[in-house]
């Protein structure tokens, strides 16, 4: 069942080299590898190590960041190929995140969007300074299940309820699970402004994600 | 480049050593013992033999350190040269002979046995911030007599890192020296690469007892390196200003190093100390007080100047439990020590002065040391240009985590500390448990030391080091060693 080239895949992406996955991924379907093979047999038991060489401490956020990108890089050519056999790679779930009106940090947010789609999820990243009919748009075009809305200051972090409220005024609210996250918001402040749910780090909010998506 | 603390000017340097000088010729040394008195008369020196005091010219001391090497390594139980004493190398052992272990259940001190001090053996063994092992108990379920042998026994069966050690007897001292022997494969083995050194205490003011001069004169003549740990008490038992304090340092080195290369020229011999400046409100000697850090850096700079190894007695607390001053004490001395350049600095570990050791105060002062080390590894450029390749490429975006230049520089550039020290968020923090620094050292402490893995020694040298034990043991009524815990 180990094929060489999948197992390459599988530790270049462990040593989080982007560039080389993605030519070693172009180079395994040219030797007519199935797609579902290389991200079932290659990618994803590379992030599940680097997964859990973080959780143990033995990895740090750029291996894992890194990781992702490489996974990201691998999908990008994977993708086209998926369609065109008319396969596909069993989707987590659709997310939209963004960081909220009136802050612009966004390396948290990023760091969660990125782990989000390196587990299988569809990202739509919004970016900064949101505001909150934007969210409500996006929710509303691409029918995501998630929304991840990332705030950094106590001065900001009451706009996750003002989201939350347009979300209820534009009738959206049931259809979506609301994930908050940033340095001063806690599971209290997600309970008191009726979020779905908070996450500590990057990897909290994947298995959040999951767990709200009952997967 | 190198950060490097300095505090003395050169003139004051040559002050210092000029005064340590004339003090070797008035008042002189008192030398208790009796060998040392012969070499140093043979030398030149003029000894009377009824208060014991050697008037020792200059000229003497400077054949001495001359002759006295400026370099040498200790080396691992593996053989490796882990512990370079000279220039400004930088090495971290536990603090030495306590006669203490802070209970981590109870927080309170008791006197440590067998088990206590083997548990802290594979504790430092398994940090790797710190570069040597101490003989750092006393272990209270052995007869007194042994206690300084044995206290070796159990490093060298537990570690395979270099030793910093000292003998309670002089008899003793050739157990101890068997006891290495055995372990290096022979004296000769052992001489060509030391794999301990030896504590030896002058008294304040410019004495030297009978034990500890004949174990400077055993070592010399045993090619086993030999530590000079001058203690003067400023305003006790030196004078209380800084500069002579360490002019009282100055002259009791210098009488140790030229007894040491009387009896036998090019020993290796370490400019060390562990001075305090007196508390003038308790009456006691604070090893984490600024005023210690600074006789300490000080004389460690006068040693420099005389193209010797150095070693301090810093990064220790007066604390008597691992609180907040127990933090500040120790991190302060281990900084200032290692911006220094003081080879081999004692004291991790330490607290209440000099009397006891703590687990957790270990753990906690191996970031302590980490930190202090990456600080000394200096700022560099790392690659040229700096920064503009990466942040052209970047323009405005905050992606540094993904990019290849942070994976390839973070663990290099970044001292990553282990969770002993808590950089989460409050939250976290509190989903915890809401632990303190000494639990998170707990907690830490008892997984290193779960994962220690035996040291390897093969059964002979075992069984030698065992039967050389067991041997002066009985020769003090104790028949039975205790047991050796697993491992």
């Amino acid at each position: 069942m180990e094929n060489d080239l999948l197992s390459l895949i599988k530790t270049t992406l462990i040593d989080g080299d982007p560039e080389r996955t993605a030519t070693l991924v172009q180079q395994a379907l040219s030797e007519g590898l199935a797609p579902l093979a290389i991200v079932e047999q290659g990618l994803v038991p590379g992030m599940t190590v680097v997964g859990d060489r973080f959780a143990s401490g033995e990895y740090f956020l750029p291996q894992l960041v890194i990781a992702a990108r490489c996974m990201q890089a691998a999908m990008d050519i994977l993708q086209p190929e998926l369609l065109r056999r008319q396969e596909a790679v069993a989707r987590a779930g659709t997310v939209v995140i963004g960081t909220v009106k009136g802050d612009i940090h966004e390396i948290g947010k990023n760091l969660v969007a990125t782990m989000l789609s390196a587990a299988g999820f569809q990202v739509f990243d919004l970016g900064v300074n949101v505001p909150g009919e934007q969210f409500v748009e996006k929710v509303r075009e691409t029918g995501a299940q998630i929304l991840g809305l990332s705030a950094l200051l106590t001065t900001t972090m009451t706009e996750q309820r003002e989201v939350i409220a347009a979300l209820e005024q534009a009738g959206l609210r049931d259809r979506v699970k609301v994930i908050i996250g940033g340095a001063p918001v806690n599971q209290r402040w997600a309970e008191s402004i009726g979020a779905d749910g908070y996450a500590e780090d990057a990897v909290g909010a994947v298995a959040l994600a999951r767990r709200l998506l009952g997967r | 480049m190198r950060p490097k603390l300095s505090l003395l000017s050169p003139d004051l340097i040559e002050r210092i050593i000029d005064e340590g000088m004339q003090l070797l010729m008035d008042p002189g040394v008192r030398v208790h013992n009796e060998e040392a008195l012969r070499l140093l008369e043979e030398a030149g020196a003029a000894v009377d033999r009824t208060t014991q005091v050697a008037r020792i010219p200059e000229a003497i001391v400077r054949r001495a350190l001359a002759t006295a090497p400026p370099a040498f390594d200790l080396y691992s139980l593996d053989g490796e040269p882990v512990v370079h004493y000279g220039g400004d190398a930088v090495h971290f052992d536990p603090g030495s002979a306590g006669v203490a272990i802070l209970d981590s259940a109870t927080q309170t001190q008791r006197p440590p046995v067998t088990a206590d001090f083997v548990r802290f053996i594979k504790l430092a063994e398994m940090l790797p911030q710190i570069d040597a092992q101490s003989t750092a108990m006393v272990c209270r379920d052995v007869p007194e007599e042994i206690g300084d042998l044995y206290r070796l026994y159990l490093v060298l069966s537990y570690s395979r890192k270099p030793i910093v050690t000292g003998a309670f007897r002089k008899d003793t001292f050739w157990v101890m020296r068997d006891l290495l022997a055995a372990v290096a494969g022979g004296e000769e083995a052992l001489a060509a690469r030391p794999i301990a050194i030896f504590d030896v205490c002058p008294s304040p003011p410019l004495l030297w007892s009978d034990l500890t001069c004949q174990n400077l004169i055993d070592c010399a003549r045993s090619s086993i390196p030999a530590e000079l740990v001058s203690m003067p008490l400023a305003g006790a038992t030196a004078p209380v200003t800084l500069a002579g304090a360490v002019v009282q340092h100055t002259a009791e080195c210098l009488s140790g190093v030229t007894i040491c290369q009387l009896a036998r020229p090019g020993a290796p011999i370490v400019w060390g100390g562990s001075p305090a400046a007196f508390d003038m409100r308790e009456g006691t000697p604070p090893m984490g007080d600024v005023g210690t850090w600074m006789i300490d850096c000080a004389y460690a700079e006068v040693g420099k100047a005389l193209n010797l190894p150095t070693h301090a007695y810093l990064g220790m607390s007066d604390a008597k439990v691992v609180d907040a001053q127990c933090g500040l004490e120790s991190a302060g001395g281990t900084l200032l020590a290692a911006l220094a350049g003081i080879n081999m600095v004692s004291g991790a570990g330490m607290m209440d002065f000099e009397s006891c050791l703590s687990y957790e105060k270990l753990v906690i002062d191996a970031e302590i040391i980490g930190m202090a080390k990456r600080l000394i590894a200096g700022i560099e450029a790392r690659e040229d240009p700096i920064a503009l390749t990466v942040m052209r490429r970047l323009g405005h975006r905050a992606d540094y985590l993904a990019e290849p230049h942070t994976l390839r520089w973070f663990a290099k550039e970044l001292y990553i500390a282990s969770p002993v020290i808590d950089r989460g968020s409050l939250d976290s923090w509190e989903r915890k448990g809401r632990k303190t620094a000494f639990d998170r050292a707990r907690e830490r402490a008892e997984q290193l030391v779960a994962a220690y893995r035996p040291a390897g020694l093969a059964d002979d040298v075992r069984r030698e080091l065992r039967r050389i034990t067991v041997a002066a043991a009985r020769g003090f009524g104790m028949d039975e060693l205790p047991p050796l815990p697993e491992g």
